[in-house]
């Protein structure tokens, strides 16, 4: 946000102040309690987590942190995290380049073709890249009797890949952003001052991009460390994969200390995110804005370019929507046999358990996001701020303080939907937050000012007029929040209650049995749903600019 | 206003009108076109700057000035048609040398200035390839040749926005250009500053030496900091010549029309006078009239300062009108008067004298040079 905006908002907030001063009453105070009230509880889960942890005694502790299992974990995390960024770098930037200041022909398809990887849940293109090039996969067998061998997707390289490739949008959504801010005038000058395009790219254009990309890289290196569908796929021995296994094993304690250290490496990145956030400063003002019109000609590059961005969109996107969709076609007996046969049902028992999220993340997001939006004290930052637990503490780890506390304190929650529900409310609130925060600020505090000389109580102001007026951006929330709902992995996976089967646990189900047939229609279904959750998301992200 | 008339013969088509024989030429274009689609932007432009000498380019948005300016900068190329420099021909029929490999400088309308570089590294940004010590003299020549030593290490978001125009300036002119190029270099300055910023670019570009081509849509900064001014209109150019001479004798009614407020009299010649709504003219007032136009209709360009109105105190003289029209511009008055004829014109006049809508008015005529004129349409 510019210097301008906090201003413009200050000012604002200042007005909405006067406003409410004279008829200050005791609903506000118990509107900022309730708030209060629910970050408190949306926090305390990671306090159990430390809790479980020190249940461990210290000396057995320390032998499970040094212990060189525990140390590979952490070199492989590291190593995937650094990989997978490296591998998004290269793929991100240069075709943010390529769309934004080349003449690539069909630049808008392309741009367009080159997101969407985003809208493939990793552990789907995780799934899709195992059946397809994995032993006894679909292109593996049709491939062998041409002698070609495809090596091994597992592992360290497979994860680095498929990680790479449907996550590498961040670096290039954010380095398009900066270059499509970046004036193109600037280029032009260096090229009148006797540089030529190399030049003048790594002298003027680069360094004023980097923030862009840093920014998009970090993103990056965020998924990488807390996702745990892909390496658990890869079987790759990263935290989240191992803390899954110790899980599962009974091995809570090394669970719950594996848990703590990624949250440790978690708070770096975000802590190295946070120290970039106003780093990407655009310029001085009064500039043009830059324009996508080309300024480079690819010439003689121009065909290995369109090969780069085709291969690009064959393996992020053409190969998982044609592995599914050949499952989907094909019905022969190897796919339709088994004790685990796809019902409806599970599509049913997803849209319930979002629906319930999704009421439940916008009822508690609305409190935080109404006192966050009408104060500017510190601790209404704060209760903002604190809802960002559920963006940052990665999903397995989250998952694992709630069956802690489950199974601990509240036997009778253990396993139940309401947990479940619960940790879906802690993840998703800072969606719903945003969304009804930015709608909240929208509503004029002269509008309340009126309903009240017109006699209507604080209380009655609220119902008949900023209610009605931030309906949208509530709808917009739950609607998110039920979008990635449906999807969610980790936590789903641990939480949900015996007996209760969603897309999600059936498609991982079939997956660990190798019955990868059985997971097409499902796949779809979440791939459609994803790509909705992201239209919403850019939706909003464009209403807040 | 100057007194000499400077004889322009009329409807001849070279474009450099004058020439000052000692001077060579620095820049060439020779047929000079850029199409885009069936669309020229520009049109078979000739044109030739001396060495040394500040030309500028005038027309309204959309006329090709910039476009011809990107053409010689390289940043464009032309469909067809040569632009030399210094007799190296740099494009030539749709091929040419690329921007950083011509000996061309170029201030940027929005100054494109670095953001990420301090003033002094923005100005040693072309220096690359010379060594340490000379750069460094080069870019504190420079800064001191703009007046701004003392702010080598500031970023350029701290500058003002006089002070950004003289970075991007000193920037243009390190590797020693032979050609400076100004696209608009005054848009984006409010207009006390732009007045004060004509005057200190004007003395550093000739200071320099360097041979500049400016463009602009402003007639008033077009005819005070160029030696020459090539009015463009719709891809071509319509006249070329020193300012004063472009506006008092202007080539076309377009021309006339975009320098300055520009009235015409209509009138039909007869014998060797005119007659028109300010009375009988002698033909010997118009440029290049001849009487072999004897019997012509023609509109005679009058411009507020050639004209005077006074109280009306005889109904029945010649150029009588009625006052329609007052527009005060601080120093003085612009009247517009509508003649009994029907043709409507404007004086100027100095504060003191004030009229009032409505009034009757006599107008005369006190030119004292020759009037442009065109035949009726």
């Amino acid at each position: 946000m510019s210097r301008e905006d906090t201003g413009t908002r200050r000012a604002v907030d200042r007005l909405r102040e006067a406003a409410r001063s004279p008829t200050r009453d005791g609903s506000n105070r118990l509107v900022a309690g309730v708030a209060v009230l629910i970050a408190v509880t949306v926090i305390s889960p990671l306090l159990w987590l430390f809790l479980r942890a020190a249940a461990v005694g210290p000396r057995e502790a320390l032998s499970i942190l040094v212990a060189p299992s525990t140390l590979d974990v952490f070199v492989n995390s590291v190593a995937l995290v650094a990989s997978v960024t490296g591998l998004s770098v290269a793929l991100g930037v240069p075709l943010a380049v390529l769309t934004v200041l080349s003449d690539l022909p069909f630049r808008r398809v392309w741009t367009v073709a080159l997101s969407l990887p985003l809208v493939v849940p990793s552990y789907l293109g995780a799934f899709a890249f195992v059946s397809a090039f994995g032993p006894r996969g679909e292109l593996a067998e049709l491939l062998s009797p041409l002698g070609v061998t495809i090596p091994t997707v597992y592992g360290f390289q497979g994860a680095t890949l498929v990680l790479g490739l449907f996550v590498y949008p961040y670096v290039f959504l954010t380095t398009r952003a900066s270059l499509l801010s970046f004036d193109t005038e600037q280029l032009e000058a260096a090229q009148t001052l006797n540089h030529g395009f190399r030049s003048a790219f790594r002298r003027v254009v680069l360094p004023q991009i980097a923030p862009g990309m840093t920014a998009g890289a970090l993103l990056v290196a965020f998924y990488a460390l807390s996702d745990f569908g892909t390496p658990a796929i890869m079987h790759f021995d990263t935290f989240t994969r191992v803390i899954y296994v110790q899980y599962n094993n009974f091995g809570r304690g090394t669970a719950s200390l594996l848990s703590i250290q990624l949250l440790a490496v978690t708070a770096l990145v975000l802590f190295l995110e946070s120290r970039l956030g106003d780093a990407g400063g655009d310029g001085y003002g009064g500039g043009v804005v830059g324009t996508d019109s080309p300024v480079a000609s690819l010439g003689w590059a121009k065909l290995p370019a369109l090969a780069f961005c085709a291969l690009v969109v064959g393996l992020t996107l053409v190969i998982p929507v044609a592995i599914f969709g050949m499952w989907l076609l094909r019905s022969g007996p190897g796919y339709a046999s088994g004790g685990i046969g796809f019902q409806w049902d599970f599509a049913i028992n997803s849209v319930y358990v979002s629906v319930f999220a999704a009421v439940g993340t916008v009822l508690a997001a609305l409190p935080i996001a109404y006192v966050s939006a009408r104060s500017d004290s510190r601790i209404a930052q704060l209760l903002e701020r604190s809802t960002y637990v559920g963006y940052a503490v990665p999903g397995i780890v989250l998952a694992l303080a709630l069956v802690f506390l489950g199974a601990n304190y509240f036997p009778w929650l253990y396993q139940t939907l309401p947990l479940l529900v619960f940790a879906y409310i802690v993840r998703f609130l800072p969606q719903a937050v945003g969304s009804t925060r930015s709608s909240v600020i929208q509503v004029d505090a002269k509008l309340l000012g009126a309903a009240r000389t017109l006699g209507e109580t604080p209380r009655g102001a609220f119902r008949r007029v900023t209610l009605p007026l931030i309906a949208p951006g509530l709808v917009a929330g739950a609607a998110l929040v039920f979008l990635t709902t449906m999807k969610e992995l980790p936590a789903t996976l641990i939480l949900h209650p015996t007996g209760f089967t969603t897309l999600v646990t059936y498609i991982w189900r079939v997956q660990e049995a190798g019955y990868y047939g059985r997971a097409a229609l499902p796949a779809l279904v979440l791939v459609a749903v994803s790509a909705l959750s992201m239209i919403l998301l850019l939706r909003q992200e464009g209403d807040d600019a | 206003m100057p007194n000499d008339t400077l004889e322009i013969p009329r409807r001849t088509t070279t474009n450099t009108a004058e020439s000052t024989p000692d001077a060579s030429a620095m820049l060439t274009l020779d047929g000079v076109t850029k199409r885009y689609g069936a669309e020229a932007a520009v049109d078979d432009i000739d044109l030739t700057v001396r060495d040394g000498e500040l030309l500028t380019l005038l027309g309204p948005s959309g006329c090709g000035k910039t476009t011809t300016l990107r053409m010689i900068a390289g940043l464009t190329m032309p469909t067809s048609g040569r632009v030399g420099v210094d007799d190296e021909t740099v494009a030539s029929d749709g091929d040419g040398v690329p921007p950083e490999q011509r000996d061309v400088g170029m201030v940027f309308q929005e100054f494109a200035l670095f953001p990420h570089l301090t003033v002094a590294e923005n100005v040693g940004f072309g220096l690359d390839d010379w060594d340490a010590d000379e750069r460094e003299r080069r870019v504190a020549d420079l800064l001191d040749l703009v007046g701004l030593s003392s702010f080598a290490d500031r970023s350029p978001e701290n500058l003002s926005g006089g002070q950004r125009q003289r970075v991007a300036l000193a920037r243009s002119l390190a590797p020693e250009p032979e050609v400076l190029l100004l696209d608009e270099p005054f848009a984006n300055l409010d207009i006390r500053l732009r007045e004060r910023m004509r005057e200190e670019v004007r003395r550093i570009i000739k200071e320099t030496n360097v041979t500049a081509v400016s463009v602009t849509h402003d007639q008033e900064e077009a005819l005070s900091i160029s030696d020459r001014v090539a009015v463009m209109n719709d891809g071509h150019i319509e006249q070329v010549g020193r300012p004063e001479a472009v506006f008092e004798h202007p080539k076309s009614r377009f021309v006339a029309d975009f320098l300055g407020q520009a009235s015409f009299l209509t009138g039909r010649l007869a014998e060797n006078n005119i007659e028109t709504g300010l009375g009988t003219l002698s033909a010997d007032l118009l440029q290049g009239l001849t009487a072999d136009y004897d019997g012509a209709r023609i509109d005679v360009l009058v411009r507020p300062d050639d004209l005077r109105a006074t109280p009306c105190d005889d109904d029945r003289r010649t150029g009588n009108g009625t006052l329609v029209g007052r527009q005060y511009t601080g120093p003085s008055f612009v009247y517009g008067v509508e003649l009994d004829t029907g043709d409507v014109v404007h004086c100027e006049h100095n504060h003191s004298t004030e009229h009032e809508l409505g009034e009757r008015v006599t107008v005369d005529l006190v030119a004292d040079h020759t009037l442009a004129w065109y035949p009726a349409e």
